[in-house]
């Protein structure tokens, strides 16, 4: 059977992978992917607990909708940023966006 | 056992994606790679028995997000990245990924957890009454959330004057 343990270790590997991709790219877009993947890894060990240690509330998966939600407004949030960025500067490249350093 | 099979499977199937995403140099095959690892994340939902999550995931990123990033990576493909994909930062950021993940999991074995050995089921019912008694006034609040990004989406991206 499925413990908490591997979901607990699958979900800290996902986390880092996550946050590997965004400390080290330089696309604004898959620096959001990367955080997509950190908010899932999150999410995996939300579920993970609430199964395996709530026994009949519902609070866990209810939680992890709002995470999901507030997923979903960030990229899109984002998107219109990246937008934004991109009609200014043509670049998305994060790197070169230094308009607020002095 | 059938299930901890197909929950390797499903594990690797998120690792793998995941490893795409950060790894591969096109930026719309790291889109696609992390299609697949947030598809096998909606995998290891339906493993715990947590169906409605697998359907959200399933409606709310590979229907919604993947598409929105599709969009933003065709708007702003114009030119692209030469050289490196990978800011000069990269091997600090592999080390502190790394240790964060050693450290992580030194404190998943220091610390096991108390659980039951089975996965609780939590069906529709008793999800849709909780969502819309007990928790029904955060409910809103996400709703209004997600209204105030979108429409905040809308009025940044306007093509307006440029400053």
């Amino acid at each position: 059977m499925i413990e908490l343990a591997h979901l607990q270790v699958l979900s800290a590997g996902l986390f880092c992978i996550g946050m590997y991709g965004v400390l080290a790219r330089r696309n604004a877009v898959l620096i959001l992917m990367g955080i997509e993947l950190m908010l899932n890894a999150v999410n995996l060990n939300l579920i993970g607990f609430a199964v395996f240690t709530d026994p009949d509330r519902a609070l866990g998966q209810i939680i992890a909708i709002f995470v999901i939600t507030v997923a979903a407004a960030e990229v899109g949030l984002a998107l219109a940023i990246i937008l934004r960025l991109y009609r200014q500067r043509s670049s998305v490249n994060v790197d070169e966006l230094n308009m607020m350093k002095w | 056992m059938t299930t901890l099979v197909l929950f390797y499977i499903a594990a690797a199937i998120v690792v793998g994606g995941a490893l795409g995403v950060v790894g591969t140099r096109n930026v719309v095959h790291a889109t696609l790679f992390l299609l697949v690892s947030l598809m096998g994340v909606a995998g290891i939902y339906v493993l715990l028995f947590a169906e409605f999550l697998a359907l959200v995931q399933v409606l709310i990123y590979g229907g919604a997000i993947v598409i929105v990033l599709l969009f933003a990576l065709m708007l702003t493909r114009h030119r692209e990245f030469r050289g490196r994909m990978e800011n000069p930062q990269w091997p600090l950021a592999a080390m502190a990924s790394i240790s964060l993940f050693v450290v992580m999991i030194a404190a998943i074995f220091a610390n096991p957890q108390e659980g039951s050995k089975e996965p609780n089921h939590t069906d529709f019912t008793d999800l849709g009454t909780s969502l819309f008694t007990q928790w029904a006034i955060p409910f809103e609040v996400a709703s209004v959330l997600l209204l105030i990004a979108l429409i905040g989406a809308i009025v940044i991206a306007r093509s307006g004057d440029p400053e």
